[in-house]
């Protein structure tokens, strides 16, 4: 699945390098939580394995063969961020010295195999661990699951890029059911060898498998014939909210200024349904139809993209702006009441 | 970890694009490659000229050109995708030979194939003359995290040994009987990459712990600092400023 030079046009190639480069930095803030000082070696190391991994063949049947791709597996072997980190140095690698992947499409091929996969695969496996009994078989599970949905939501992602920079002419039916059709499959291996690669590592060393931390039994003493705790539970780590808001409003800030440069400019299913069957003709213009901001376009500015996409800015800043002061008032109202 | 280390892909050599500094090569061939995606695929004759400066290049750096073919073949898988790219394409159909192809197919598959080959073309050219440690100095230099370069030259160190872990437990499986043939034997091979794992991250956990034992507290000392004269930056850049000038052309012409 590497994409090559060309395949993907510049600026959504740079849009994903931009991504993949934010990804990354905050990778590498939460590697060094999830590793402290031992980061470099053992996210090196990991990333060696991964490497090493992708050359392991799996025969299929008469004479085909599949190999992990190991985004999920990484991501629930050592954690999402180092897991992230180790895919995309991985890929890094594999673009400057094996000419595997395209340069200019290193933002891409970022995006869809080292975050996509990481991220979807730690996300659905850590809600299947919240939710089935805590043994070590639903450890196994839970990662069959995350990593056969981690390969079609990178195809899905694929796609997605395909449709907003793709520079051939196949239509885009026609690449997502290749893309994902072939990707289901791909899964199905991906899964069964991450579950299998998975409970060999539980069954050996669980201490190391990331995703299966506070599973282990606590340790109890019995006392006076009866069971007690031997340790205290550890106070709980206070968390900041000021990196995932943070995250969001960047998010938000780019899909709303810069790939609304690249949304269609047709109008949206509804729009076109009401022009076809002339509903609209009915339809008032809404009030606020002569602000500055109506029809998602900022008023005098000539150009169209230029316009829709420094509405979506201004948007998204109201839109946070009003959001964080419901937020701010709600909570100020829940801690006077609280006091009362 | 002297002699014996540079990877397969190296071509020792003392040629004057051997000597360049890392960073400056880091540099041309990335805009080189930024360049070649930027010209429109309609003028053919410019990515003929990319062609002649690749090869330019290459005879500059005195790498065969029979490496560098046989270093291309890594793209095939690309290459079988672009030719189905024609029969699959909609718009506008020609008929060549007797079989429907679509135009806009053709100038996609055209598209791929010149700019997918032009970029393997160039990564390798890289590869080939500059050695994996110096890499790595190079993409330091270019402020590339120092984390992520760290973890990309243990990456490197221990790739090989990793794979050659890899190749003495297949080595064992075989010695004892074992031959995968199908899905039943996921299984085992599932546990050795599972006990692949292990032994990685206890050796990366050596690893550490060798560092520490030798004043390792975070960050690696940087030794040797490499710069780069104007000269030595000049005489790299002129690739991409040679192909900046034909996508210019390409676009006015």
């Amino acid at each position: 699945m590497h994409v090559p030079d060309g395949f993907i046009d510049a600026p959504i190639s740079a849009a994903t390098a931009v991504v993949a480069a934010g990804a990354i930095a905050v990778s590498l803030r939460g590697a060094r939580r999830e590793l402290d000082e031992r980061t470099a070696p053992l996210a090196g190391l990991v990333a060696a394995f991964i490497f090493a991994v992708q050359m392991l063949n799996f025969p299929v049947a008469a004479g085909t063969s599949g190999h992990l791709l190991g985004g999920a597996l990484a991501a629930i072997l050592v954690g999402p961020y180092t897991g992230v980190l180790c895919v995309s140095v991985v890929l890094l690698m594999q673009g400057i010295l094996f000419a595997d992947g395209g340069l200019t499409a290193l933002g891409v091929n970022i995006t869809d195999m080292a975050i996509t996969t990481t991220v979807v695969a730690y996300a659905v496996f850590r809600g299947l661990v919240k939710v089935l009994p805590r043994t070590r078989r639903s450890v196994t599970a839970a990662s069959f699951t995350a990593a056969l949905l981690s390969v079609p939501a990178a195809a899905l992602v694929f796609t997605l890029l395909y449709s907003l920079g793709g520079t051939t002419d196949v239509s885009l039916s026609k690449v997502a059911t290749a893309m994902i059709g072939v990707h289901v499959l791909i899964g199905i291996g991906e899964a069964a060898i991450t579950a299998l690669t998975v409970g060999a590592v539980i069954a050996v060393r669980p201490d190391l498998v990331y995703g299966a931390r506070g599973l282990e039994q606590r340790l109890k003493l019995r006392v006076n014939g009866e069971l007690v705790d031997a340790a205290p539970q550890l106070a709980p780590v206070h968390t900041s909210h000021r990196k995932v808001w943070l995250t969001g409003l960047a998010a938000s800030l780019l899909l709303a200024g810069f790939v609304s440069f690249y949304a269609s400019s047709n109008p949206d299913g509804l729009e076109k349904v009401a022009a076809d069957h002339g509903i609209d003709r009915k339809a008032k213009e809404h009030a606020s139809a002569d602000s500055p901001l109506a029809d998602y376009g900022v008023r005098d500015v000539e150009d169209t993209r230029l316009s829709g996409g420094l509405a979506g800015v201004i948007g998204v800043g109201v839109t946070v702006v009003a959001g964080t002061g419901v937020f701010w008032a709600v909570r100020k109202r829940r801690n006077t009441s609280q006091v009362a | 970890m002297g002699a014996g280390h540079a990877h397969r892909l190296y071509r020792h050599g003392h040629s004057p694009v051997h000597a360049l500094p890392p960073h400056t090569k880091l540099a041309a061939v990335f805009a080189f490659v930024v360049v070649v995606v930027s010209t429109p695929r309609e003028a053919m004759w410019a990515f003929g000229l990319y062609a002649v400066l690749l090869g330019l290049v290459a005879y500059a750096a005195r790498v065969p050109a029979a490496f560098l073919l046989r270093r291309l073949l890594i793209e095939i898988p690309f290459v079988a995708f672009a030719v189905l790219m024609p029969f699959v394409a909609e718009g506008e159909q020609v008929t060549v030979l007797g079989v429907q192809l679509s135009l806009n197919g053709l100038w996609g598959a055209w598209n791929v194939l010149a700019k997918g080959t032009l970029g393997v073309a160039a990564s390798v050219l890289l590869a080939a003359t500059t050695e994996l440690r110096e890499l790595l100095l190079g993409l330091q230099r270019l402020r590339l995290p120092p984390l992520l370069v760290q973890i990309a030259s243990f990456m490197i160190r221990y790739g090989d040994v990793i794979t050659d872990e890899m190749r003495r437990m297949r080595i064992a499986r075989e010695s004892r009987g074992f031959e995968a043939r199908g899905v039943r034997h996921w299984g085992v091979l599932a546990k050795s990459a599972g006990a692949l794992f292990i032994r990685s991250y206890e050796r990366g956990e050596r690893v550490h712990l060798a560092m520490v034992s030798r004043g390792y507290a975070g960050s690696m000392p940087v030794i040797d600092e490499v710069t780069a004269s104007r000269a030595q930056w000049s005489y790299a850049l002129a690739l991409p400023s040679a192909a900046l000038v034909v996508c210019l052309l390409g676009w006015t012409l």
